[in-house]
């Protein structure tokens, strides 16, 4: 482990059951390791699992079996308040379908991104404000979502996601309601934010986006069946 | 951050502060301002009418108040009772001096129901139902009687055939004025008026009345006085003493065969009245309060399943169970109060509008709506506890799901 650097994301034999008769297995066996710094695709077709996978890595489903570490925090010891204080910091998400709020400014939703650390109102708008250039949409700061383009939106999203400089960056098929001009920019996107140091996870049933990025993990039927840095099935965690 | 999964360190949880927590719970209603303003009305109605209720009865009883202030309440009357075989007794002749000699009674006055009728001339047969009273000049003093037109008996016209008439009397009688020197015929025999009253508001029984002096009634018509009622006037601090000591000094014998009444609290009980009417009222104001109430917890129920994705997002941010929850309280207390504050409102003009069209003085009550913000607040809160609970209850990962 000494070659590498902090991992931000251990899953260790990670299963999902859904109860049913017999229950729905929606992920076995995973085992994932992301480090920092990482732009990593988890790829696969639809009831493949990625949405289970999503919701564990994000903390907002628990696993049935198996260990999740996200920045060095054991998920399975914290309560329902300690994952929301592990996602208000630590874990940010970027939604196919945008989720924003229609009836605030552009630099408000993004601002909301800080909204549960706890910081005043003043400071996180000035956070947000850097965080909106980041994403190219300086001028765009006071505009409502309403009159905005879906890929602005997504920046807006994406702005949002990174505005506290999570461990992780969640993006679940960022580019599933764009079309492909704008997709490859917000793909462009996501690169340029990687480059910077941000380590970030994109969930996608789309293969040739996923061929763009540098890792691609590739989901079926619950279980991991590819991962192009090797390591199938057998992630070697500290504990 | 070395060891994994054990750390309560406070720093990394979430926290939501009080000013955005406020701004937060009014989020959703500034982003639906059409249906903010209808589900508010509902509870505006509620409180409105509440707050009238209370604005406008203590309006008129302020006005009820004043009035009885104005007349006083050291007016007592004393009038004759029945004796233990259920005959009507009589008050002794002596009762008006005895009544004189109590230390706080200002003054009294005797009056005498004349067995004889009144009428506007010969020529009618119709005596309108209006009583003859043999009185003595200072009756005017006791009651506190106003005189409309001419004068009242004094020691001269008391002996006179001369009358005076009380305010009904005389519009039975069809006399508006004095213009003319009109007459009434009593017993067959002609009497001036001299005089109209005002009317009384404590002593309804004189203005159906028509008085004359006791020295003609004795010579003109043959009466014989006795005091049918005897009006005293006490020391406004000792009116309960007087009262307790009447029947005993106005029939040492047998004093239960005395009457003792106050005038006044006819009035007050009237205003004890308007109170039972007040709280039926005030109980449909209630039943409109919480109507309103129901109906902002249905809406916050339809809120919490339309904004399934913002709650899905805001747990995806980190808000914690209790911050979703807190948001939805705070929104639906809001609301509520945004009601409570237009139905004080508009409760105080319904009173201001009322009251003044009523021609009573405006009382509008502060503590009332200032009762009506709290309670629109605290209903608020408790109706938007149910719809709060379940969006705090919201699987985060199915929240923030697609739908």
């Amino acid at each position: 482990m000494t070659d590498r650097r902090e991992p931000r994301l251990q899953l260790l034999d990670v299963g999902k059951d859904y109860p049913g008769n017999p229950p729905v297995r929606a992920l076995d066996r995973v085992s994932l390791s992301v480090d920092d710094g990482e732009l990593v695709a988890i790829v696969g077709a639809s009831g493949s699992g990625k949405s289970t996978l999503l919701n564990v890595i994000g903390t907002l489903d628990r696993p049935t079996r198996g260990e999740v570490i996200i920045a060095n925090q054991r998920v399975a010891s914290l309560s329902d308040a300690g994952l929301a204080g592990l996602r208000s910091r630590r874990i940010g998400f970027v939604f196919q379908q945008f989720h924003l709020l229609e009836a605030v400014s552009a630099l408000d939703n993004v601002a909301t991104g800080l909204l549960y650390q706890g910081i005043r109102s003043g400071r996180r708008r000035a956070v947000a404000a850097d965080a909106l250039r980041r994403v190219g949409l300086g001028h765009r700061m006071n505009h409502r979502p309403p009159q905005m383009s879906g890929g602005e939106r997504q920046r807006v999203a994406i702005a949002r996601a990174i505005v506290g400089d999570p461990a992780i960056v969640l993006a679940d098929e960022p580019t599933g309601n764009l079309d492909s001009r704008t997709s490859a920019a917000i793909v462009e996107l996501l690169r340029d934010l990687n480059a910077d140091g941000a380590t970030i996870i994109v969930i996608t049933h789309d293969r040739e986006l996923a061929a763009t990025l540098p890792r691609r993990v590739t989901l079926h039927d619950g279980l991991v069946v590819d991962d192009t840095l090797g390591h199938v099935g057998a992630v070697e965690v500290a504990r | 951050m070395t060891e994994p999964g054990k750390r309560r360190d406070p720093a990394h949880r979430s926290r939501l502060l009080l000013t955005d927590a406020l701004t937060t719970g009014t989020h959703g209603l500034r982003s639906r301002r059409g249906r903010t303003f209808l589900t508010a009305i509902g509870i505006a109605i509620g409180i409105a009418s509440m707050v009238a209720v209370l604005g406008i009865s203590s309006s008129s009883r302020a006005d009820l108040i004043a009035e009885i202030d104005e007349l006083g309440t050291n007016l007592l009357q004393v009038r004759p009772g029945s004796d233990v075989l259920g005959e009507g007794a009589k008050l002794p002749e002596e009762a008006p001096a005895m009544i004189r000699r109590i230390g706080p009674v200002d003054n009294a006055s005797s009056v005498s129901t004349l067995d004889t009728d009144v009428r506007r001339n010969r020529f009618v047969e119709n005596t309108n139902g209006l009583d003859v009273l043999a009185t003595e000049p200072q009756l005017l003093t006791t009651l506190d009687a106003a005189i409309s037109h001419g004068r009242f008996l004094d020691a001269g016209t008391a002996t006179l055939p001369t009358v005076v008439l009380g305010s009904v009397a005389a519009e039975r009688l069809g006399i508006i004025d004095l213009r003319g020197g009109p007459t009434v015929e009593i017993a067959g025999r002609i009497f001036a008026v001299i005089g109209i009253l005002h009317p009384l508001p404590l002593n309804p029984d004189i203005d159906r009345s028509v008085l004359i002096g006791n020295v003609a009634a004795e010579q003109f018509l043959g009466a014989e006085i006795i005091p049918t009622a005897i009006y005293l006037r006490a020391d406004p601090d000792a009116v309960e003493a007087v009262r307790r000591v009447l029947s005993r000094t106005v029939n040492p014998a047998n004093p239960n065969e005395v009457e003792v009444s106050r005038p006044s609290d006819a009035l007050e009980a009237r205003a004890r009245v308007d109170e039972n009417l007040q709280n039926l009222l005030l109980g449909l104001g209630g039943v409109a309060l919480l109507v309103g109430g129901v109906g902002i917890a249905n809406v916050m129920i339809i809120s919490v399943l339309e904004r399934r994705g913002e709650i899905g997002l805001r747990r995806s941010l980190g808000a914690t169970r209790r911050h979703v929850a807190v948001q939805f309280v705070l929104e639906s207390a809001s609301l509520a109060t945004l009601g409570g504050l237009i139905g004080s409102g508009l409760g105080a003009a319904v009173t201001y509008a009322y009251a003044e069209q009523q021609g009573w003085r405006v009382d509008i009550p502060i503590a009332a709506l200032g009762a009506g913000v709290v309670a629109a607040l605290v209903l608020g809160a408790f109706a938007g506890l149910y719809p709060a609970l379940r969006a705090a209850r919201l699987d985060p990962a199915d929240a923030v799901r697609p739908a």
